[in-house]
């Protein structure tokens, strides 16, 4: 009661307000680079600076699809794709016009400090270093308890020290695409653990996402910043973190080579460093028109000197899509066209 | 019973036991008894200069860490603004004068300023020591004075935050391999040009009080955060206070003993024990989807912390309301004053320090509160300054998480400078308070 009171005593009336900024929501991973093209877009044109919020992409994803109005956001960030049960939540609240844009790539970095010797191993060796069951060393097809305590006993050309590799909790987005691809690549590698992906999908699941929880593997927290900071002052730990803070520290740590390539720009761009991911925003067709500047914010977002090679998304450490594919995704972007399907 | 029958023995011992052994008894163990008593004294000593010790580190720490942002490193360069390199027309519009390409302008000048770089790598190292904040710089001189176009101008222009930090952290450019930074020996180099030419130097960093967040460390600044925390503590004051007030005074004064007050009391003291993101919740479901307040808003974000708030300057001001003397309201009923002059005119007034110390401290908690606002999307980036209580908006402890979180290292020294203007803003909120209990205190 007295709050209602209180309400109208402001003056604010129980309607929803016209909004005159675009509202951004989403991917903690990809909010460092819209954060950048919003800040640009607001100082280069008469529009308001969008308003960013970090909620992660499955969040951004529910409240955009949550509905059509002011006061649902008209852009959602994802380090990954939609799903198909995300789209039809969409389509059920009457979100039926989503454009997709596809606006480049994120590498996770494996990385140690640059006091240390650089790190050269497998997709393989790192899966056997940080999960919890690990095939059986004897090389029968069977699982035990991770045995390995330095790096040597899983690779003999690794250094003798122990393992102990610092990256994010489960809550983290990196951790997630970290999982999917580093270690379910690793375990892949295995024969019989791969077989198990059609036959008993639960089970691979676990095998190949459960970390070891023996103190080798040490969740540093959210901060990357953190992880970067311990890594100097223990030159024998590993890091595991997002590209950008890769670059931004460069002078401090240095990338593991995996699979053969370090991660570093031309690496992810080319596919040939494994562990990166597609960055991707959903963008509301029913609210062009209706708030000021999305037509705007999205020819500022797929203008060469934004997402191009030399672009400023790249000097922040965002890996920028090849030109063929920047020409087609733009296109159809400034033509508003929007998602049909999910398959 | 069972009280009684222990405590009898106890009591017949010494009444039973000579007097002069009691004096022995006493004597043997006096040393043993100051010796306990100065240990007590002691402890409460380590546990003071403790605290303090560890409240010194953090402030030290903090305060070696933030200082460099208060300060900015500048760069002198000779720019000439000619409408072709500028790409506008005679008297261009706003729109025109913003799109207008003042980066190729500075680029020009550095260019001139090193003749001898020409490879493409090396240009770019070049034109990276420049912050991009030197071309919003030039667009708001023209602005303001748009016969400068065609001139060519000596004009200080922000570096970029690794430059800046070299520069100031005043270390010997002649020896690059002692320095740690991200710029490599080339760019040290023109640094070294720079610095010993004259033309760096090194001023109060305005920008940030000045300007809202930006993903460039040298152009963020804490007027978003500071603002939309003076407009969100603002409306959880207004709302909290005479709220709060209104219900202490009614339950202290004038309430009936019952059963439903003691309900209410119970239902108060458990809601000042909530954690807050609860409150986040219940402002997301109730004023944002079911009022369709704003998202951001510092009017949903006040009404949800007065929430939080109202408990505790309840509490307070029931207190400070008991601890006026009955004596004081008997004499002004004895006057023939009403209740209600009564309340106003003598209890009020005699309660307000108290009352005035819990509110400070509900809006403290309030002040440094970040979890609630995360469910109302006040966890945001804030690049305009918010204009009003509808305008999106974020608060300063938000601001140091977003900072802390960045990834480049010009943040390092804005989150501790965040963390400064924090508790400035506390410890003026604190000295508010103190000067109004001062003014309102008496003794009787």
């Amino acid at each position: 009661m007295a709050f209602s009171t209180a309400l109208i005593t402001l003056g604010v009336s129980t309607q929803a307000i016209a909004r005159d900024n675009i509202s951004i929501v989403g991917s903690s991973t990809v909010y460092p680079f819209a954060t950048v093209v919003a800040e640009r877009f607001g100082k280069v044109t008469d529009f308001k600076t969008p308003k960013i919020e970090a909620t992660g992409s499955g969040g951004g994803l529910k409240l955009f699809c949550g509905g059509i109005g002011v006061d649902t956001p008209d852009i959602t960030n994802s380090s990954r794709r939609i799903k198909a049960s995300e789209f039809e939540m969409c389509q059920a609240n009457g979100v039926t016009d989503i454009i997709e844009v596809l606006i480049g790539y994120d590498g996770i970095a494996v990385a140690n400090s640059v006091d240390a010797k650089q790190f050269e191993m497998t997709l393989q060796d790192l899966y056997l270093a940080l999960a919890a069951e690990v095939p059986n060393p004897d090389g029968s097809d069977s699982l035990v308890e991770n045995p390995y305590k330095t790096w040597a006993d899983i690779n003999s050309d690794l250094p003798a020290k122990r393992i102990e590799v610092m990256g994010p909790p489960p809550t983290s987005g990196t951790r997630d695409a970290f999982v999917e691809l580093a270690m379910e690549g690793g375990c892949s590698t295995f024969d019989f653990i791969s077989a198990m992906e059609k036959s008993d999908k639960d089970n691979f699941k676990r095998v190949c996402h459960t970390m070891r929880e023996d103190g080798a593997y040490v969740e540093a927290g959210e901060n990357d910043n953190l992880i970067v900071q311990k890594l100097e002052a223990n030159p024998d730990a590993l890091g595991i973190f997002g590209f950008s803070f890769l670059e931004q520290n460069s002078d401090i740590v240095q990338s593991s080579i995996i699979d053969g390539f370090e991660a570093d720009f031309d690496s992810i761009a080319d596919g040939d460093y494994v562990i990166s991911r597609p960055l991707y925003f959903y963008v509301k067709a029913q609210h062009v028109g209706t708030v000021p500047g999305i037509k705007e914010y999205l020819a500022e977002f797929v203008r060469e000197g934004t997402w191009g090679e030399d672009g400023y998304l790249a000097d922040k450490g965002m890996i920028p899509l090849d030109e063929e594919l920047r020409d087609e995704v733009g296109d159809a972007v400034l033509n508003l066209q929007a998602l049909e399907s999910i398959e | 019973m069972t009280e009684q029958t222990t405590q009898k023995p106890q009591a017949d011992k010494p009444a039973s036991a000579p007097k002069k052994d009691t004096t022995a008894l006493v004597r043997a163990t006096l040393a043993r008894r100051y010796a306990a008593e100065k240990r007590f004294r002691i402890y409460g000593i380590v546990a003071i200069a403790a605290s303090l010790s560890f409240l010194a580190v953090l402030l030290v720490s903090i305060f070696i860490k933030g200082w460099p942002a208060f300060t900015h490193t500048f760069v002198k360069l000779n720019v000439t603004l000619d409408a072709d390199t500028l790409d506008i027309g005679p008297n261009p519009s706003s729109a025109e004068l913003r799109a207008a390409n003042f980066a190729s302008v500075i680029k020009k000048s550095m260019r001139e300023k090193f003749p001898d770089v020409k490879k493409r790598k090396e240009k770019k190292a070049l034109y990276s020591l420049i912050s991009t904040g030197g071309e919003y710089q030039l667009h708001d001189m023209i602005k303001a004075d748009p016969s400068l176009v065609g001139k060519t101008i000596d004009v200080w222009l922000p570096a970029d935050d690794e430059l800046a930090a070299v520069i100031k952290s005043g270390a010997d450019l002649s020896k690059p391999e002692n320095i740690v930074t991200r710029m490599n020996e080339q760019q040290l180099g023109f640094a070294k040009i720079l610095k010993e030419a004259g033309d760096t130097k090194t001023g109060f960093n305005k920008t940030f009080f000045t300007a809202g967040d930006s993903r460039e460390p040298e152009q963020a600044g804490i007027r978003a955060a500071l603002v939309g925390s003076a407009l969100t503590l603002l409306v959880t004051f207004l709302l909290s206070f005479p709220i709060a007030v209104a219900a202490a005074i009614y339950l202290e004064e004038f309430a009936p003993q019952n059963r439903w007050t003691d309900l209410v009391e119970v239902n108060i003291n458990n809601l000042a024990a909530v954690p807050s993101i609860v409150f986040g919740l219940l402002g997301l479901a109730v004023f944002i989807n079911y009022f369709h307040l704003p998202r951001s808003a510092p009017i949903v974000g006040g009404i949800v912390l007065s929430l939080m708030t109202l408990p505790t300057i309840i509490i307070a001001s029931r207190a400070a309301l008991k601890a006026v003397p009955p004596s004081i309201r008997e004499a002004g009923r004895g006057l023939g004053a009403s209740d209600q002059q009564v309340v106003w005119h003598h209890v009020l007034p005699l309660a307000m320090p108290g009352i005035l110390t819990g509110t400070i401290i509900g809006l403290a908690q309030a002040l440094g509160e970040t979890a609630p606002l995360l469910m109302i999307g006040m966890v945001a980036f804030i690049v305009d300054i918010p204009g009003g209580f509808t305008d999106a908006a974020t608060v300063l402890p938000v601001q140091v998480f977003l900072w802390a979180d960045s990834p480049e290292r010009g943040f390092v020294e804005k989150t501790s400078a965040a963390i400064m203007v924090l508790l400035a803003f506390l410890i003026l909120m604190n000295a508010v308070a103190v000067l109004l209990r001062k003014k309102f205190e008496r003794r009787w």
